[in-house]
């Protein structure tokens, strides 16, 4: 699976345009039908570490490549959403097209042998590698601004995980491994633990992005290229709460209870500034970008709530939201292909102009708010309703996020969609074409599965769960909201009815 | 008794040959430049296969002045193929250069501080250290002037001479000092002298010594000459004081902080963290600023050189194989970006050096502008390129020392030096093209930048496990 993008890539860097297209097209498809073998080969309810490939030794690491129920499904997740990008820069990229593709495939390989690395120093290699391609992605084919946001998306995230990479190298010593399954059940000192979770947090924190150090993501989003913020959005940012699923949670389990509180408090702030953030947005991708800030809080609170409901719930936001918000950016690109803005004022009336654009824009608008039957739905009442057993607050925080995600995914489709045709150039729009529709019905397929028979996804992972939860059990946090069984109706029934006949 | 010959073998054949190709060259004129720049890479080579044999890792020699070992072997082959190097790259450059022609006396020159770096390295006795690193001082400074219509040049070799003249009085200074309280200018007896009362006149003695290696391997805050000297003298040049001149420094200071003060670690290792995170912040900070491709890759040696003493700084054979892995890694990426440097000429074939010349390199010359940005990319320490894998040894090393404050400085650090190796290749990358670089190809050029280039690579790594045991294996032989 590695080695066929990878191959790809350096065809690619010879070839010329249209030929490196199809290539990069071929490959992506077949990592994808790869993918789907190894999820069909995936056995469930099977040892935790399954298609384990031990390597050679490299000195002070090895390469050791193995995945679990987590990994499976965010592989899944990139080797699906990397033929779409490609079919979405098919047209839009005219520039430099070897290179471009060359680019992608690489972050492809990347991305697998970050899921897939089974050894700490391992991981690191695939996690950092994957700024050398995305830096070149945003500078090169971005937009207007391209310079400064390809390097402070490059910086920002080399500072957090330079640090990371300190702790690594004292775990590597203290342990005497750098095998992830081993670190995995070793327990170090508490005291010790603390720093070493910051250290891992600095990290991870960007690169969810967490609040207050989600600056970079905006810039890059509105900079980088359509399929460039399909990748950003639906798998980097993925890596963040895969790194706390992987490392910061099983690893440093006393810590993570002990620091609950910043994640919640971080998460909580989140979700309500970048919500409200994304409410005044003229930009459409500046606004599904803080909404993903949005969307990522919800993860990292459903994570540390330690519990089933909690972990699963985050792990399908992730799933949910890197379909959605990746179709999002596919839409806007689809409209910015056509008029080169994303002002959301110069827009207006698509509904009737493209009736089949405006379709597709409203399922992913309204999988983005979490209605019933979509995904975002299963994933953010899971998360939310594990957080509620440990902290009432955060939960209740947090639920407005949705509310006011509504506000501000409605309120941009509304400006978008409906009202009066704005201007000659909106109405001669034609509607999505062939290539278009194939991008976004098989993401529109997944999301909606996703929604009616979350089941599927959340098969693979439940032994894992189960394992992270028995892990973490010893350090979990007494919750506040205790319901004591048989309590809680009666008593609330008179309450209630009471109040009604006050009124 | 042919055994202790046998020992230095490398370099008896390196000097013998060296005296020989002077008289070829004062006989033959510039007309013998081809013939004896082949035969001193031939040379060179010789050298490289006498270092294979088992003599080479005979012990102390020559009455206890000479010291072959695995260590000195390692440091040598990489000092010899780095010399070689140099030599293969310098007709390419004096040929486009108007009005200064290649002569003979380069080749010779070049050997002549091979074997003063080999000396160097293989040390076992003060003396012997001082005469070694006088020969490669000597020709280095000729060398740092070798283009004599150039003002630029002429400046450089002199600016070289009188500091460089200024830190082998303050080495020499501190070796009198050693030799004085200890008794003796071996490392041996002086290691036993530092083992017991640490006197005040040792104690000079050491910082002193430090002082005057610190200069030859340009440690902030010695480094002042370096961009200046890097900028002026001619590129092959420069890339010969990068390589193989800081490998032998680097080597020098492992031998003498190990063999010969040793005992005395916690002394000399403040200065070494100080000098490293010195090294790595100035080094970063000071590139910010430069226009010149020659005076950033100045810095960022500067900068290197910081991450080759955090090695030190853990005083541990750990550490020492780290060091020595990292200058094999060092020593391939700088080569290759100064030969990429060599590539830059206008339409006149004339020699460009500012980095503005680079821009949109990555449409003109696509090949070209990939092995530069792995070269930076491997500078700047990003994976999976192998600039990565030397320094994880490197700060793995300072880590499992208990230094984690250095460690966490040195990483921040290294994220300031990434932005200005970032700016390189935003500018071949990112920016609109400059007009395309004159002259004709070098086919040896060529492979140089691809050899190193794929070495930086992923491809690389293949090599990382014998050479980690090589490494290994050299520094078990300090301890």
């Amino acid at each position: 699976m590695l080695a066929v993008p990878a191959l790809a890539a350096v065809a690619c860097l010879f070839l010329r345009a249209e030929q490196a297209r199809w290539v990069a097209l071929a490959a992506t498809l077949i990592d994808l039908a790869l993918g789907i073998v190894l999820w069909a080969g995936f056995e469930i309810g099977g040892p935790q570490w399954q298609f384990v490939e031990r390597g050679a030794d490299l000195g002070v690491f090895r390469w050791d490549l193995g995945i679990d129920g987590f990994a499976l499904l965010l592989i899944m997740l990139s080797v699906f959403l990397m033929p779409i990008c490609i079919g979405a820069s098919w047209r839009s990229v005219t520039d430099r097209v070897p290179e471009y593709m060359a680019a992608f495939l690489l972050t492809e390989v990347l991305m697998i042998g970050t899921f897939a690395a089974q050894d700490l120093l391992l991981f690191y290699i695939f996690f950092e590698a994957g700024l050398i391609p995305m830096y070149l992605i945003i500078g090169i084919w971005g937009g207007a601004n391209r310079v400064y946001a390809s390097y402070k998306f490059f910086l920002y995230t080399l500072l957090g995980s330079v640090v990371m990479l300190v702790a690594m190298l004292y775990m590597a010593y203290t342990a005497g491994t750098t095998s992830i399954p081993a670190l995995m059940a070793y327990d170090f000192a508490p005291g010790v633990q603390t720093w070493l979770w910051l250290a891992f947090f600095a990290s991870f924190a960007v690169k969810m992005p967490m609040w207050p150090v989600h600056t970079w993501l905006p810039d890059a989003h509105v900079q980088a290229p359509t399929a460039g913020s399909v990748i950003l959005a639906g798998v980097l940012l993925k890596l963040g709460g895969y790194g706390f699923l992987r490392f910061s949670l099983p690893m440093f389990p006393e810590a993570s209870a002990e620091l609950t509180w910043l994640i919640f408090v971080l998460s909580a702030v989140a979700v309500v500034y970048t919500s409200l953030v994304a409410l005044v947005q003229s930009d459409m991708k500046k606004l599904i970008a803080y909404s993903s800030v949005a969307h990522m809080a919800i993860v990292t609170i459903g994570l540390y709530a330690f519990n089933r409901q909690g972990v699963e719930g985050a792990m399908m936001v992730m799933l949910s939201h890197g379909l959605v918000s990746g179709a999002l950016f596919l839409c806007v690109g689809v409209i910015y292909d056509r008029l080169h803005t994303r002002e959301i004022a110069r827009y207006g009336g698509l509904s009737s102009v493209m009736p089949r654009y405006a379709l597709f824009f409203l399922l992913f608008t309204m999988a983005s708010i979490g209605l019933p039957g979509t995904s975002g739905f299963v994933a953010e009442f899971l998360s939310l309703m594990g957080t509620y057993q440990i902290s009432t607050w955060t939960a209740l925080i947090c639920t407005t996020g949705i509310i006011l995600g509504a506000a501000y995914m409605l309120y941009l489709y509304r400006r978008v969609a409906f009202g009066e045709v704005r201007s000659e150039e909106v109405r001669a729009m034609p509607d999505l074409s062939g290539r278009e529709l194939w991008l976004l019905a098989p993401i529109a397929a997944a999301v909606l599965w996703m929604g009616v028979y979350p089941e599927s996804f959340m098969a693979p992972m439940r032994d894992d769960v189960g394992r992270l939860l028995a892990r973490i059990e010893r350090a979990r946090p007494a919750g506040d909201s205790a319901p004591t069984p048989g309590r809680g109706v009666p008593v609330a029934a008179p309450a209630h009815a009471a109040a009604e006949s006050h009124h | 008794m042919t055994d202790i010959y046998l020992m230095a073998l490398a370099e008896i054949v390196l000097g013998l040959g060296a005296i020989a190709l002077m008289l070829v060259s004062a006989w033959g004129g510039p007309a013998s430049t081809r013939a004896v720049s082949w035969t001193a890479v031939a040379l060179l080579v010789g050298a490289c296969v006498a270092l294979t044999g088992p003599e080479s890792y005979g012990g102390i020699s020559f009455n206890g002045l000479w010291r072959a070992d695995a260590f000195g072997a390692f440091a040598k082959l990489l000092i010899f193929a780095a010399t070689a190097a140099c030599i293969v790259i310098a007709p390419g450059f004096f040929q486009r250069t108007a009005g200064d022609d290649l002569r003979p006396e380069y080749p010779v020159l070049m050997l002549l501080a091979a074997v003063g770096m080999a000396a160097m390295v293989s040390a076992n006795d003060l003396l012997t250290l001082y005469v070694g690193l006088e020969l490669q001082s000597l020709a280095s400074y000729v060398l740092a002037s070798f283009m004599r219509r150039e003002a630029r040049s002429a400046e450089a070799g002199l600016k070289y001479f009188v500091l460089g003249a200024l830190a082998s009085g303050i080495l020499l200074y501190g070796i009198s000092l050693v030799y004085g309280f200890s008794g003796s200018t071996q490392f041996g007896f002086i290691a036993e002298a530092y083992a017991g009362t640490q006197t005040l006149g040792l104690l000079f003695g050491l910082v002193f010594v430090f002082a005057g290696i610190a200069f030859k391997m340009a440690v902030v805050p010695f480094h002042m000459w370096t961009p200046d000297v890097y900028e002026g003298a001619p590129t092959p040049v420069t890339t010969f004081f990068a390589t193989a001149s800081k490998v032998s420094a680097a080597a020098l200071a492992i031998r003498i902080a190990v063999t010969a003060m040793g005992p005395a670690v916690a002394q000399w290792q403040q200065i070494v963290i100080f000098a490293a995170l010195a090294s790595i912040v100035l080094g970063a900070v000071g590139a910010i600023g430069q226009t010149n491709i020659k005076r950033l890759l100045a810095y960022s040696s500067i900068n290197n050189v910081g991450f080759i003493l955090v090695g030190l700084a853990a005083g541990t054979a750990e550490g020492v194989a780290a060091m020595l892995f990292y200058l094999a890694v060092y020593i391939a990426m700088t080569l290759g970006a100064f030969v990429v440097v060599l590539q830059m000429r206008d339409a006149a074939g004339q020699p460009i050096e500012d980095i503005a010349a680079l821009s949109g390199l990555s449409r003109t010359r696509p090949a070209l502008a990939l092995a530069m940005a792995v070269f930076m990319f491997s500078l700047a320490g990003i994976p999976p390129l192998l600039g990565f894998n030397a320094k994880l040894a490197v700060f793995q090393a300072a880590v499992n020392a208990g230094l984690y404050p250095l460690a966490v400085l040195g990483f921040v650090a290294s994220v300031i030096g990434a932005y200005y190796y970032l700016r390189v290749v935003k500018v071949m990358y990112l920016d609109a093209p400059a007009p395309e670089f004159g002259g004709e190809r070098n086919l040896v050029e060529g492979g140089l930048i691809a050899a190193s280039a794929v070495f930086v690579s992923p491809v690389g790594w293949l090599l990382l496990a014998p050479l980690g045991a090589w490494t290994a294996a050299a520094a078990r032989s300090l301890f």
